[in-house]
């Protein structure tokens, strides 16, 4: 939660500060609390302006700049990360939880989003079986969105098995890299 | 215009294949001599007969010929000696013999000395539509022929097919065995450095490959441009199953590969993998995660697509199918209990999945040999990779067959269930293999790219 403010003050403050110097000041709203935040507290106020420049965070996006990406330039440097599985498992970590959280938080912001998640494995297990796994880790990532609120018809599921790695290393730090739900931006 | 380029492909394919205009593709023609059938050469005190393999005679003196007549007798040799049925006289010491010009000239004596129990005499004739080819196996001791064949017909350009023939009716005249010389082996492969569009990905175009079952004529079946994967020859080798993320959603699609046409088996939003033939080629088994939940289960369709239903219904996965070889059951891969481990079903799907694998970790991709033997492969977890292990379903009694040479898996049957073909890493990249189901005579099929999800022909 405190990170999440923060995450909500740095864009208001972001807001803030390019108001100073467009005519048209995007609007910084504050974003909804997640869906099992059961008792929200009241966001806070944006702060005051902020005169002087401030060093840009590389996340997130300014909205200009990913209103006006091409399908290909979002993807490829994409607001929506991966997130990783253990060997055998397709259960979404802690870790996995805050990612696919903050990919809510873009797919909320632009409504107008579908998306593929596709499910990967690494090389360890067997080229068939993966292709379920690979499911499964999809699934998994597509039903935790759900449950933040995203509509399931944005959410288009395939699974690759272990037949395009990220990684074509052959140690644990590739496997890591390689069990993964991967998110591919299809539609804006 | 897809299958424009299919058709260009496939006919270049096709160019080396004896009578592979149209369908059906047909194998040179023979002729058998009605007096020398099937009296089996022995060797001595129960060993194997011992062959000797000389290159073949040119009775037409020009190059081609020439170069026919000696290819046919060094594919020859190495069809023979794939199933261990007779042993040989080696190759490099037939130069000491003089060479025969015709079957008249055989000098029996020279070979008797040699301990030769057999001799294969062949010619090669260059005739209007190809070449002639005629093949005696003589008794050595009694200088009698006791097989004796013509074949015609069959392109020149390809006479390796010629040597396959001979191979497999020697196998089966002489010991009663069906050879797998004229089969194909099809995979998956990346070789030809293609990259997917529509991603910003570096992803690797596969596209399906076939090939001659030892190794030779490596030939792109599939133009799809995207990822194909995990083909299976239908029971007659006309036609390869397999599974295509063409509309970016996984479908079984087929190619009838000497019509240069292709089938929809599945279509729509739903995930179809990994086809398994019926013995009779009228249904397919697939796998398909369509009901969602994060599980998949086993489906039979008919080939045309119609007549879809679920074969397994258990909330878990259950993949990688593979038919008995009578149809009645199907091998398959299920979680239910963890890690993957090899099932039993009736092709019916009444009655309880029954458990085969016990002492894995980790076992999928079961494949049911074919008769005599009752036996399935499987991929076996055991260790940082995978090995190939067999289970004789009498006596659940398992054999190992690779020990961790680079990682192995996707073990596929020789329709004689004598040898098997599988991916392995042991080379580097992945590799298809063969090795016999004893797990000797290893051989390396390619070497181009990654290669992979091997299937071997029937037929």
């Amino acid at each position: 939660m405190v990170r999440r403010i923060a995450v909500i003050l740095t864009a208001a403050s972001l807001a803030a500060a390019a108001a100073c110097h467009k005519n048209k000041p995007p609007v910084a709203r504050p974003m909804p609390p997640p869906a099992t935040n059961t008792a929200p507290t009241q966001p806070p106020a944006p702060p005051d302006p902020v005169r002087e420049p401030t060093t840009v965070p590389a996340e997130p996006v300014r909205d200009d700049a990913i209103a006006s990406a091409s399908l290909d330039d979002l993807n490829r440097n994409s607001p929506l990360k991966p997130v990783f599985y253990e060997l055998d498992r397709s259960d979404v970590s802690p870790a996995g939880q805050k990612v696919l959280d903050e990919n809510a938080t873009v797919l909320k912001r632009y409504p107008a989003w579908a998306i593929t998640i596709e499910g990967h494995c690494d090389e360890r297990g067997t080229a068939e079986y993966n292709l379920a796994l690979g499911e499964r880790r999809a699934v998994a990532a597509r039903a935790y969105l759900v449950a933040q609120g995203i509509s399931a018809d944005r959410l288009r599921i395939v699974s690759y098995g272990k037949e395009f790695p990220f990684d074509a290393g052959h140690d644990e730090s590739a496997f890591a890299k390689n069990r993964r739900a991967h998110f591919v931006i299809t539609a804006k | 215009m897809k299958h424009s380029i299919l058709a260009g492909i496939i006919a270049a394919a096709l160019a080396g294949w004896p009578h592979a205009q149209q369908p059906p593709p047909q194998p040179p023609t023979t002729t058998q001599q009605p007096s020398e059938i099937g009296v089996p050469i022995v060797g001595e005190a129960g060993n194997p007969p011992r062959l000797a393999v000389p290159d073949f005679i040119a009775l037409s003196p020009d190059g081609e010929t020439v170069a026919i007549a000696k290819i046919l007798g060094q594919v020859l040799w190495d069809d023979l000696n794939f199933e261990h049925e007779f042993a040989f006289i080696p190759r490099d010491v037939y130069a000491s013999i003089p060479k025969a010009s015709s079957f008249a000239e055989v000098p029996f004596d020279r070979w008797r000395e040699l301990n030769a129990d057999g001799l294969v005499v062949g010619t090669v004739q260059k005739v209007d539509a190809g070449v002639k080819v005629e093949v005696r196996l003589y008794d050595v001791r009694s200088r009698r022929s006791v097989f004796g064949k013509e074949y015609s017909g069959g392109a020149a350009a390809n006479p390796r097919r010629y040597a396959h023939m001979v191979s497999d009716d020697l196998h089966l005249t002489q010991r009663a065995l069906h050879g797998v010389a004229q089969t194909r082996v099809t995979f998956a492969s990346d070789r030809d450095g293609e990259r997917m569009k529509n991603t910003v990905q570096k992803r690797d175009v596969k596209e399906i490959y076939i090939a001659d079952y030892d190794g030779e004529r490596q030939t792109r079946v599939t133009v799809n441009g995207t990822l194909n994967v995990f083909p299976r020859w239908s029971p007659d080798g006309r036609s390869i199953a397999y599974t295509s993320y063409g509309k970016g959603t996984p479908q079984i699609l087929i190619s009838n590969i000497f019509q240069a046409t292709r089938e929809e088996v599945t279509r729509g939003n739903d995930e179809n993998w990994l086809a398994a033939w019926s013995p009779d080629g009228t249904k397919l088994c697939i796998a398909s995660p369509r009901e969602g939940h994060g599980y998949t289960n086993l489906y039979v369709v008919n080939r045309d697509g119609s007549g879809l239903r679920k074969l397994t219904n258990h909330p878990s996965i259950n993949t990688s199918p593979t038919w008995s070889p009578s149809g009645t059951q199907i091998a398959f891969s299920s979680d239910r209990t963890g890690n993957p481990q090899v099932y039993v079903i009736g092709a019916d799907g009444v009655g309880q999945a029954q458990r085969i694998t016990t002492s894995e970790s980790y076992a999928d991709k079961p494949t049911w040999s074919p008769a005599p033997y009752n036996e399935i492969a499987y991929t076996a977890r055991t260790g940082p990779g995978n090995d190939i292990k067999v289970i004789d379903m009498a006596t659940r009694e398992v054999r190992q067959l690779t020990f961790g040479e680079g990682s192995n898996e996707s073990p596929a049957f020789a329709p004689n269930g004598r040898h098997i073909a599988f991916t392995s890493t042991r080379a580097g990249k992945k590799q298809i293999f063969t090795i016999a189901r004893t797990g000797k005579d290893l051989k390396q099929l390619t070497r181009s790219g990654n290669n992979e999800h091997p299937d071997w022909s029937a037929k």
